[in-house]
């Protein structure tokens, strides 16, 4: 199983906010293994799926260069199940960004109703460097790449001035070696 | 507005601001509550506050103003896992807001997380809101 719980960003606004769709599928493992003979996506993957929308936001508010972790869900709620055949559409809002973390708001909606919301707060562990975590990264720079570009976030992505995002004014994804 | 409803005022969005935070209710969020051992706090909570604080205030908080940890973890102030008596000045001056009697009696590195109280948190405000 891969763990990308968000198909493609649709709106990528740096340093102020985000869409993104996730299609759920009847071919997707969890769906058959979770409940069975009601196959259905569960809401913990959901918030997952937030989680990733709001947390490359916030990661390229620091260049996509640093530890930024999923520190942890102030609120989280849901109202309904997400089926077989459901979009998903995230919408993250960074609501506040300090040196060692930020704290960004993400609704959910499915066919436009209120699905899930949830306030998020990400650290920043540069900010706060140990023998265990200085110079750590989460992504070898390759594979980030590879993922945002999966994602869509050099297609849609754009400052707030309106100038695109690009791979190249990230001199972390530039670079080669794997972590 | 008198000194004694601002007061009041404060505490009321300090208790907001711990409820949302750390999933406690209203009444457990006493003045002589510790954030740590009464209010179950963890140490990735103080962003979540420090969040709401800033937000409810209108203030600017920055790093290790409300916690000094910078202080905790210099070896200048700080030998065999206590505070000496150097870090204890440095620690009033950073911490005005917050009573450190209990704290200079056992100056545990540990113990001042998990003796900063609810009031302590109302201090901060008061002096960030004075300054």
């Amino acid at each position: 199983m891969r763990w990308f719980w968000l198909d493609r960003f649709t709106e990528f606004v740096s340093g102020s906010h985000a869409t993104a769709v996730k299609c759920v599928s009847l071919s997707e493992d969890h769906l058959d293994e979770h409940w069975p003979s009601y196959p259905l996506m569960p809401n913990s993957l959901v918030a997952e799926g937030m989680a990733q929308c709001g947390g490359l936001l916030v990661s390229e508010v620091y260049k996509f260069s640093e530890l930024v972790v999923l520190a942890k869900f102030a609120k989280c709620k849901f109202h309904g199940d997400a089926r077989p055949g459901d979009v998903l559409r995230y919408h993250a809002v960074i609501e506040q960004v300090k040196d060692f973390g930020a704290s960004v708001t993400v609704k959910g909606d499915l066919a436009g109703r209120p699905f899930s919301e949830a306030e998020i707060f990400f650290a920043r562990f540069d900010a706060d460097s140990t023998e265990h975590t200085k110079g750590r990264v989460l992504f070898d720079p390759a594979d980030l790449l590879k993922w945002l570009r999966i994602v869509g976030v050099f297609d849609v992505g754009v400052r707030p001035d309106g100038t695109r995002l690009r791979p190249e004014d990230y001199s972390y994804l530039c670079q080669t070696s794997s972590v | 507005m008198s000194t004694v409803s601002s007061k009041a005022d404060i505490f009321s969005k300090v208790q907001e601001a711990l409820v949302d935070a750390l999933g406690v209710d209203d009444e457990e969020v006493t003045p002589q509550a510790t954030l740590q051992g009464d209010l179950g706090a963890e140490s990735i909570d103080f962003l979540d506050i420090v969040f709401r604080l800033e937000k409810a205030f209108a203030i600017k908080i920055e790093r290790g103003e409300l916690f000094p940890e910078d202080i905790l973890t210099n070896s200048e102030y700080v030998e065999d896992g206590k505070v000496n008596q150097a870090g204890l000045k440095r620690l009033k001056e950073r911490m005005p807001f917050a009573d450190l009697s209990r704290f200079e009696a056992d100056p545990n590195v540990q113990n001042l997380g998990k003796q900063l109280t609810v009031q302590d948190m109302c201090n901060f405000v008061e002096h960030k809101l004075a300054a």
